[in-house]
């Protein structure tokens, strides 16, 4: 792909994008999509995707630019309807690649059941792009009286997460040149709007639910403690996980509960309703490893487990027994789960 | 929930391990033990070790961290080098965003110099293979176990030089450290004037590091078991083997014995890893060495053998590092830490302007620094 080659570029391009995305308002051609009136309240939202490689085992840059926003909307109680596409291309990417990510993009629409209604292309110089980036952003309808905002949680609360936590990750990780090890990882890429349905439909009382994209499990918690001022804490041994990104994990000390997601959410479910829910999203291919992975925990202390040795008094220090959110180890013990910061990088020993 | 060393993570062996531990505790007074080993400190804060100790047990962290105790002349000469024209710095990534006064080496690629982040000497020498019109300096830290690598490139770049394989592009700064030697001196009265307090306060026991063991073996601890008296246990990393050095370590106080138990033998050889040892000894030469706010210990560092010196970044480009002026930020207790007299959180920019993304000390950089995990894990209760 060439820059510069002004309107006969884009025209090609814009034509690849509406063979790919078949979308009647696609073809209108107006300057904005003239969507008809939705149901219930809107839900709109937007996100940019910025991922290298651009193509990995289980989807690629386009499946992850549709179903982050789907899922962005699912998540609020929102039915997915329209999405745009707005392209960022660095000069010297094949038509080839956009094909293909186009393509992804189409599939993953479909499989979501909403439609790609407008979009924009830009191309900038060689050198000012990972090749591609995807602007997408989505709107989707609410049913009246949903409420997934957090109000009405209480202590003992359950917290189930979706699947297996840092598939997506792990996978573009050992992608990545300077890891150099190969690995059978998939990318868990999915748009969980029918999952989402499914739960909601069981009857559980959900009272929050947050993809768990960039910073993993970890951030979803701790955005969930800071709203809710509450304390969370979770079992280690009951993270869902595959062996293998866990060993991998082990190997480069990163943790699994922050690395990133791509097809999971956490939900907060009523006590008494998280059998129902659980079974609800097992029921669903993207939720058959939904777990109960912990509860909101009313007061900010932690009782201590039964014992032989006398437990541990004050000392100085942080008191972990305080924090927001925390984990029981499968050691047995407590520790923090810290909010993630920043790009990690493998330890050096 | 992780499946690569599950016989050492097993529940109930762990459970039968923490009740010995509680029964040999409560013939005890309270119990100071120090391990001195970034790895150690991160398996007890991700598996929440503390909190399943008797209360009269106390773990302590000790100066562990290579890069934390890397000295700030070391970064700024690294700086140097890093800035000249045509050079190209390769370092672990958590080496680049030590604070030092005059910038860190990610100020310095901020300011244009090239600098890269590797896993080993071996990937800083295939960079020098791969931009054979870069001067590229290898900025070495780390304690034994990282040494052996770097031994084992300086020793296969010293027969290419005879052979003229060797590429000219390649020298490295030697900030290696010894473990041994340097808590023997830490842990000693010192000896001045009159006797002084060790720099280290007095520990009970002592958690040694299982990975610097594999390579130096046993050995090279018994001055501190058997002429500072302090029982020693090196120990592995997996929750299991902690509670084992820790209950070993208890026994040792008990009975009134200070000995090197080695309860990481799946790992741990009485002789260490030989051909390690001779590399090590092959190539470098014991130098007193700064300690980062700790000060000069001697017969601490490693500095590469005259045969070697070619490859010494520091000889090449004629660059020193001069001595002092290690300040840490005001308020910042790394230092105090790192000897373990102070916890973390008694330091008063935890937690608030120092954390991770904007690190006051080094101890908050490192993966293996201690404020790093405390910030992640949780602290001391």
């Amino acid at each position: 792909m060439g820059h510069g080659a002004g309107g006969a570029l884009t025209e090609e391009i814009v034509r690849i994008a509406r063979a790919a995305f078949s979308s009647r308002y696609l073809d209108a051609a107006l300057d904005s999509a003239v969507l008809p009136p939705t149901e219930g309240r809107v839900a709109f939202t937007t996100d940019s995707y910025v991922v290298r490689p651009l193509f990995f085992p289980g989807g690629d840059i386009g499946r992850i630019a549709v179903c982050g926003t789907v899922n962005d909307l699912a998540v609020v109680g929102a039915r997915p309807r329209f999405v745009s596409c707005g392209l960022i291309l660095e000069e010297g990417l094949s038509f080839d690649s956009l094909e293909r990510v186009l393509a992804s993009m189409a599939e993953a629409a479909r499989e979501a059941g909403v439609e790609i209604v407008t979009g924009d292309t830009k191309v900038v110089e060689k050198g000012h792009g990972d090749g591609l980036y995807v602007n997408t952003a989505g709107i989707g309808s609410v049913p009246p009286g949903l409420d997934l905002s957090g109000s009405g949680i209480e202590g003992g609360d359950a917290i189930i997460v979706s699947g297996t936590l840092g598939d997506h990750a792990m996978t573009v990780m050992s992608l990545r040149e300077s890891l150099g090890f190969e690995s059978s990882l998939r990318s868990d890429a999915a748009p969980l709007n029918g999952l989402v349905a499914a739960l909601l439909e069981s009857g559980a009382r959900v009272r929050f639910m947050r993809d768990l994209t960039r910073g993993g499990l970890a951030a979803g918690l701790h955005e969930l403690a800071d709203l809710l001022g509450a304390s969370l804490e979770i079992d280690e041994d009951a993270l869902p996980a595959r062996s293998e990104v866990l060993a991998l994990s082990d190997i480069l000390g990163i943790d699994v509960l922050s690395m990133a997601n791509e097809g999971k959410i956490v939900a907060v479910v009523a006590s008494g309703d998280e059998e129902r829910a659980l079974e609800a999203m097992r029921g669903h291919r993207y939720g058959r490893d939904a777990a109960i992975v912990g509860r909101v925990v009313a007061a900010p202390s932690l009782c201590p487990r039964a014992g032989g040795a006398e437990r541990a008094g004050p000392r100085p220090g942080a008191d972990i027994g305080a924090a927001r959110v925390r984990m029981r180890t499968s050691s047995g013990g407590v520790r923090i789960v810290a909010r993630p910061s920043g790009e990690k990088l493998p330890r050096i020993c | 929930m992780a499946p690569a060393h599950e016989a050492f993570r097993d529940k109930e062996l762990l459970r039968r391990l923490l009740g010995s531990i509680a029964e040999e505790a409560s013939r005890l007074g309270p119990v100071r033990l120090m391990h001195v080993c970034g790895t150690h400190e991160r398996s007890v804060g991700r598996f929440g070790l503390r909190s399943l100790l008797p209360r009269n047990v106390r773990i302590v962290a000790g100066p562990g961290c290579p890069v934390c105790v890397c000295p700030a002349s070391d970064i700024r000469a690294a700086r140097k080098l890093a800035l000249r024209p045509n050079a190209m710095l390769a370092s672990f990534g958590d080496m680049l965003a030590v604070p030092a006064p005059g910038g860190s080496l990610l100020d310095a690629r901020a300011e244009g110099a090239e600098v890269r982040v590797v896993y080993s000497a071996y990937d800083a020498l295939a960079l020098a293979r791969e931009n054979p019109g870069k001067e590229v300096v290898f900025f070495s830290v780390g304690f034994e176990t990282t040494t052996a690598t770097t031994a084992a490139v300086l020793s296969s770049l010293g027969q290419g030089a005879k052979a003229g394989t060797a590429p000219h592009n390649f020298s490295l700064i030697s900030s290696n450290r010894v473990v041994p030697p340097a808590l023997e001196a830490l842990l000693s009265p010192r000896r001045g004037a009159t006797d002084e307090a060790p720099a280290i306060p007095a520990v009970d026991g002592l958690v040694l590091p299982g990975h610097v063991s594999v390579i130096i073996g046993t050995e090279p601890y018994r001055p501190l078991a058997e002429r500072l008296g302090i029982p020693c246990a090196i120990s592995g990393f997996e929750p299991v083997d902690l509670a084992r050095g820790i209950l070993d370590l208890l026994k040792q106080i008990g009975s009134g014995r200070a000995q090197v138990s080695n309860v990481y033998t799946r790992a741990v050889l009485p002789g260490g890893n030989e051909r390690a040892r001779a590399l090590i000894s092959e190539v470098y030469d014991t130098a007193d060495a700064t300690w980062r706010g700790i000060g000069r210990l001697a017969g601490t560092g490693l500095v590469p053998k005259p045969a070697y010196r070619s490859f010494d970044a520091l000889a090449k480009f004629e660059v020193g590092t001069e001595v002092g002026s290690d300040d840490e930020a005001t308020g910042c207790l790394c230092a105090a830490v790192m000897l373990g007299t102070a916890e973390s959180e008694d330091c008063p920019l935890f937690g608030g302007p120092c954390r991770p993304e904007s690190p006051a000390g080094p101890c908050m950089v490192s993966d293996e620094g201690t404020c790093r995990i405390r910030y992640e894990y949780g602290g001391a209760r």
